[in-house]
């Protein structure tokens, strides 16, 4: 049986004023194995974010459903942890109270709750920021805090909506090798939405590619590189080749779209 | 000048004196000088001369003291009132819906209107004072608190839903620390407008309070003890802003641009 399975989910946002409704979300299938990293790539305005946001709970499908270890998600809940593009944190917490802020919310004890902290702000490389605020944070050390806020809790799926868009090329690179090491080490099944083709192929086990507006899954490719995968895989020659194929895929869909 | 360029501390101390002595200068000038008469407006050393004989004679301290307690009362009577409903119509979209334009449309009753209201209700005694400061500052708290709290950003609270919060703890964990810094800001600023609402409800019913003295001074044509009055006011306005700004800086330092 599948992580998640997601049947014939489609959204449509009704009309607002003369606005006509808006197809965001053509009914699409998709099933993910559990210790999947699933990434999702498409153009602008697809729907990718109205799938996840919609397998997280945070926005009810028109039709369909998703079914997570066979149960029904029915709203947003703690065993689906979400990054997202924009920066999250809680700017009156800590980064060490940010990381610990869902463990609070099952009432996990103060010392458990700092020890789990401490040890995911290690891991995402946050040494030394624990007492900081968000705003004294770079925008990437802001991304991991959250990513390391999301692991904390022990999701049994982790969402990211394009959680490294905003960032500038180096650190963007090295974010990806943290959270495909992270990824090695634990094994989560993740989704991971990106327009990122390079993004895409290197931390994934599975591209999902999806149509220009309104979206639905247009193709669907294993990605078979060994793991663990270091940064100079992105010029072997397997890489490549499957980078030239999903160019084409989007760059069809960007075209006809236009 | 470049515009937004930031000054230093000092030159900002500088330039905030500075202003203070001009001013007084400016008066000084035009009452000493003789460009004034003495009976509209008093020099600012007779105005010093009737304020040292206000403080030991005539126990001017006392009405200080009476005025900031119908403040501070009134004040915290109101806000007290008015953060449950605030934070509530902030959170919750049906009882804002509720409220709002019922509060919307209070807002605009003036609050020194109802004062001869208020008497006919209450009589000239404390409970009137509390009354108009409280209309005064209740309701326009009300909204500001709520717009406050209803201003949080979507993503954090999606941010909250996903990392397992229920709808109770986004408003206490998310909401809450949220809006606190712009609350306490409000706070502040309403406070200020209270300091009006008391003077003028000392002005027109009251045997007490520096409202009270302004209004006796003038049937004495005394401008020098009125003028005092105005300046206590405006220092005490100036000290409990000082105050806030301090607590809003220390409780808050996220928030800190
Ligand atoms: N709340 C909403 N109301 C109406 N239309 C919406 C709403 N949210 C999204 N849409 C529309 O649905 C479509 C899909 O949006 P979505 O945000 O899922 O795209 P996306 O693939 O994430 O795009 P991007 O790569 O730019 O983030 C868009 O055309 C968008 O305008
Ligand atoms: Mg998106």
């Amino acid at each position: 049986m599948s992580k998640l399975s997601i049947e014939a989910v489609g959204k449509l946002f009704p009309a607002r004023g003369a606005a006509e409704p808006t197809r965001a979300l053509t009914p699409t299938t998709l099933a993910i194995a559990d210790n999947d990293f699933i990434t999702i790539l498409g153009p602008s305005g697809c729907g990718k974010s109205t799938l996840l946001r919609i397998v997280a709970g945070l926005e009810t499908a028109s039709e369909g459903r998703v079914l997570l270890d066979g149960q029904p998600v029915t709203g947003p809940g703690a065993d689906r942890g979400m990054v997202f593009q924009s920066y999250t944190l809680f700017p009156w917490l800590t980064i060490i109270e940010n990381i610990a802020f869902g463990l609070r919310e099952r009432g996990v004890s103060e010392r458990e709750r700092l020890e789990v902290a401490r040890k995911w702000a290690e891991r995402v490389g946050l040494k030394g920021f624990e007492n900081h605020y968000p705003k004294q944070l770079s925008g990437g050390m802001q991304q991991r805090t959250a990513i390391a806020r999301a692991l904390a809790n022990d999701p049994k799926i982790l969402l990211l909506d394009e959680p490294f868009g905003a960032l500038d090329n180096q650190t963007r690179a090295l974010m990806q090798e943290m959270l495909l090491g992270i990824w090695e080490r634990e094994q989560k099944t993740v989704m991971f939405v990106t327009h990122d083709v390079e993004e895409a192929i290197f931390m994934a086990s599975r591209v999902v590619v999806m149509s220009a507006r309104p979206g639905r899954i247009k193709a669907d490719i294993a990605v078979d590189l060994p793991h663990p995968r270091p940064y100079t895989i992105k010029t072997s020659a397997a890489f490549v080749a499957l980078k030239e194929r999903l160019v084409e895929e989007i760059r069809v869909e960007v075209v006809g779209a236009h | 000048m470049k515009p937004l360029q930031p000054v230093t501390a000092q030159a900002r101390v500088t330039y905030g004196i500075g202003f203070f002595v001009l001013f007084v200068a400016a008066w000084a000038v035009a009452t000493l000088g003789g460009f004034v008469p003495k009976l509209f407006l008093a020099s600012p050393i007779t105005m010093v001369e009737e304020g040292w004989s206000l403080m030991t004679k005539h126990g001017f301290a006392f009405d200080i003291a009476i005025t900031i307690w119908r403040v501070v009362g009134g004040f915290i009577l109101a806000a007290a009132l008015a953060l449950p409903l605030g934070i509530l119509m902030g959170a919750y979209k049906p009882v804002e819906a509720f409220f709002e334009p019922f509060v919307s449309f209070a807002r605009y009753l003036p609050a020194s209107a109802f004062i001869p209201l208020l008497i006919l209700w209450a009589g000239i005694g404390e409970t009137q004072k509390l009354l108009v400061i409280f209309i005064g500052s209740f309701f326009q708290l009300v909204l500001m608190i709520a717009v406050a709290v209803g201003g949080v950003r979507r993503d954090l609270v999606d941010a909250a839903y996903t990392l397992g919060s229920s709808d109770g703890s986004v408003v206490t964990r998310v909401l809450l620390p949220n809006a606190a810094p712009e609350i306490a800001e409000i706070l502040r600023m309403v406070l200020g407008w209270a300091w009006t609402y008391v003077i003028v409800a000392e002005l027109i019913g009251s045997s007490s309070g520096i409202g009270h003295m302004i209004t006796d001074s003038q049937a004495l044509l005394n401008t020098g003890q009125i003028i005092f009055g105005i300046i206590i006011i405006g220092l005490i306005g100036l000290i409990s802003d000082f105050l806030f700004k301090w607590a809003n800086q220390h409780l808050f330092p996220w928030a800190a641009k």
